[in-house]
């Protein structure tokens, strides 16, 4: 998920092109008070007049309890945005109360139920609720952790091995995963030191997260080469994947890959590696099987 | 020394027996540092000359002192390969009676050659010289390497005259412009400013659309066909086309590739795989940076080449026909895959033709690589403002949206779709930017051409009308 600000019709335009899995064009942070009109107005055009193709697009709008959260739902639900970020979630009813305000846009615009919600989890409130967050509604899509603030509410820095952030982490991944939602890590933003980037990248893909928000296009192939499956853990896949479908033919309960017994976390994990080698474009669809 | 050439500016000017009326000539590798030719057509105005014809390799930003000259009548008509800054924009409004005639490097050295553009003196200015006019693109005080444009002046001009700031010992060696070539030599306070004649090497660019460019033009050239042990490749001095030699270094480390010969403007960037083995030779006409000058000073494998044996379309054994792969950059493309890189979208000339006609024309595989949007203006368009580089000498146009390729070239084409590139329709690209940004209103040229373009055959490609 890429983070491009609001104010900035050069980044909007083509923003798709470096292909992010998703574009957040920001209305909250990255824009200053004056400016907070101006971008809404920006936004809602760009969601209505540029083709992102098939790339979801996802506007992060300023609290509800500011004077502009209200007119930026009412601004890119009319838009048709596909997700609406809620920044700076500490409990459920703020999602419930997001909730009702997009529905009131949905039905003035006759659309009802298409608009989708995160929510960015930013403080240690919102860390022990996540599990009611993440099950407040039923448009939530998912959780993000947003590590800036979380950190300083923490009374904490921030430090390149992420050790303050442990907790707020794993909880996250473990209320997405039990809501049955996907989650999403922070940003970070040294653009120039790459190698700390991938590590991290690489310790958010173990703890089970399932993207990472980038701040520059730089960034996307370092993710995508972390989250691509290899060729490895492909073709392991895809041999856990035909067995199953071998002894469900002979109608045997137990299945075995080169000798080993195979159970059902292993085939779950086969198929997870089989999809997001599809989605990484790694393999075709057809061919996957 | 006996038979020394050795006086001062004006007196080489009166032996050279320069009349009102004829033909002076100098060379570009002194870049935006250039103090020659605002130096030598002072002196001349001072003189009382009138009438000159100013034939420049190439003119940029620095020479817009040359506009007063023009006011003056000391100069009156002009041939360059390019024009920038005011004196472009000058002229691109009409200050000028007689059109200005550009030319390609190649079609320049062509012109020189056969006697189409005759020089009556050349003022050239050298790094070092020896009292004889063996004189040379290094210096104690700039260096700029290759004096390769400067080649066909030096050897078919009528009069020459080298000056420089750095007097040696003789022999100058080993020299560039030879003694036998030089009436001749002048000694300045300085020939430019150092630091504009060769900067440091150009760093990579972090511009996250060159990158993108880069790596789609690397998949290009990878995929084309073209990428065997032994080819040739020329790129330019743009983000796009540095960062796309970084990708193909990486896949010829992979696949164990070599390229035989690196071609045209040398960047520290083709010294270095030069360095690590993987290219074998540099043919170089203008070395672009301080590396490249100093590496042409001490390999044997970085040869020095005259913009003739460079690119000229007339001589075969010019080094552009053994070119496989050559990356180009544009300001426009047409649906004819038509390229100008000459006049602005302003209809103002901001730019050169260098080596482009040259390079697309002979090479086995010409790769463009152009945004298809810069700001709110479009590079992917209906028509070209000019006409530099005919579509048909174009095969590949690589842009953010997608990758054209030409009709002319069909097994080009498959291969990239093969190899799973977004290969698209050039008209589709033409669209894609006309509904991103509209059908601009077309511009306010006048009546009066301010412009020529040659081709590098010497036939007239397009002219250029003064904008109002």
């Amino acid at each position: 998920m890429m983070f491009v600000p609001g104010n900035n019709p050069g980044m909007m335009a083509d923003a798709h092109i470096y292909g992010p899995d998703s574009i957040m064009l920001d209305l909250e942070d990255s824009v200053t008070m004056a400016e907070k009109d101006a971008a809404r107005l920006l936004v809602h055009n760009a969601l209505k007049s540029i083709d992102y193709g098939n790339t979801e697009m996802v506007v992060r709008i300023n609290p509800l309890n500011t004077p502009y959260g209200k007119k930026d739902v009412e601004a890119v639900v009319k838009a048709g945005v596909d997700v609406i970020r809620m920044p700076k979630t500490e409990t459920a009813e703020e999602v419930k109360e997001l909730e009702a305000e997009i529905l009131k846009v949905e039905q003035e615009i006759g659309r009802v139920g298409e608009t989708q919600i995160m929510a960015a989890i930013e403080s240690a409130l919102g860390v022990v609720n996540a599990y009611a967050i993440a099950t407040a509604s039923k448009r939530m899509m998912g959780i993000a952790l947003g590590a800036e603030d979380y950190s300083a509410n923490l009374k904490t820095n921030r430090t390149p091995g992420g050790a303050e952030l442990l907790l707020a982490r794993e909880q996250i991944v473990v209320a997405a995963r039990a809501a049955g939602i996907a989650c999403f890590d922070t940003v970070y933003s040294n653009l120039d030191d790459m190698e700390t980037f991938r590590k991290e990248v690489e310790l958010i893909k173990t703890l089970g997260f399932d993207g990472k928000s980038i701040i520059n296009p730089r960034q996307i192939e370092v993710v995508n080469e972390v989250f691509t499956p290899t060729e490895k853990e492909i073709t392991k896949a895809r041999a856990v994947v035909a067995a199953i479908k071998e002894a469900q033919a002979k109608g045997s309960g137990v299945i075995a890959v080169n000798g080993k017994m195979v159970d059902r976390p292993v085939v779950i994990r086969a198929e997870r590696t089989i999809a997001l080698a599809i989605a990484a474009g790694v393999i075709d669809k057809e061919e996957a099987l | 020394m006996r038979n020394s050439k050795l006086v001062s500016l004006e007196e080489a000017i009166k032996r050279s027996g320069l009349q009102n009326g004829q033909t002076i000539s100098f060379h570009h590798h002194f870049r935006g540092g250039d103090k020659v030719v605002n130096l030598v057509v002072d002196k001349l105005a001072q003189m009382g000359f009138k009438d000159l014809k100013l034939a420049a390799s190439s003119l940029s930003d620095v020479h817009a002192p040359l506009i007063e000259h023009i006011k003056a009548g000391v100069i009156t008509g002009i041939s360059t390969s390019g024009l920038r800054g005011a004196l472009a924009d000058a002229i691109s409004h009409g200050l000028l009676a007689e059109p200005v005639v550009f030319r390609s490097h190649g079609g320049r050295g062509s012109a020189i050659a056969n006697g189409e553009l005759k020089i009556d003196v050349a003022f050239l200015g050298a790094s070092s010289s020896d009292e004889l006019g063996n004189a040379t693109g290094h210096g104690s005080k700039s260096i700029c390497g290759s004096l390769g444009y400067a080649l066909p002046d030096a050897r078919y001009a009528k009069h020459v005259v080298v000056i420089t700031d750095d007097l040696v010992a003789y022999p100058n060696m080993p020299q560039s412009i030879s003694a036998a070539d030089v009436e001749s030599v002048v000694v300045v306070d300085s020939v430019g400013d150092s630091s504009k004649i060769a900067a440091g090497a150009i760093r990579d660019s972090k511009n996250p659309r060159d990158i993108l460019l880069a790596k789609q033009a690397a998949k290009v050239i990878i995929n084309s066909g073209y990428f065997q042990d032994g080819f040739s490749i020329q790129t330019g001095t743009g983000g796009a086309s540095l960062a796309a030699v970084k990708y193909i270094r990486e896949e010829m480390l992979q696949r164990g590739i070599k390229a035989s010969f690196a071609l045209g403007g040398i960047t520290a960037h083709m010294v270095k795989l030069h360095e690590e083995g993987l290219i074998g030779k540099l043919i170089d006409v203008q070395s672009f940076d301080k590396v490249a000058a100093e590496s042409i000073a001490v390999d044997p494998l970085h040869k020095e080449v005259s913009a003739v044996e460079y690119a000229s379309g007339q001589h075969l054994g010019s080094a552009t026909h053994a070119l496989d792969i050559v990356i180009l950059s544009a300001l426009e493309v047409d649906t004819q895959f038509n390229v100008n890189v000459l006049v602005g979208s302003d209809g103002i000339i901001r730019g050169a033709i260098g080596g482009h006609q040259d390079t697309a024309a002979d090479s086995a595989l010409s790769i463009i690589v152009c945004p298809l949007l810069r700001g709110r203006i479009p590079c992917v368009v209906p028509k070209v403002t000019t006409l530099i580089t005919p579509g048909k000498s174009v095969d590949v146009v690589v842009t953010e949206y997608g990758i054209a390729v030409n009709p002319g070239r069909p097994e080009i084409k498959e291969k990239l779709e093969d190899a799973g590139l977004n290969v698209v329709d050039i008209k589709d690209l033409a669209a894609k930017a006309s509904s991103i940004i509209g059908t601009p209103d077309p511009l306010p040229f006048g009546n009066k051409v301010v412009g020529v373009v040659m081709n590098r055959d010497g036939s007239v490609l397009d002219k250029i009308y003064n904008i109002e």
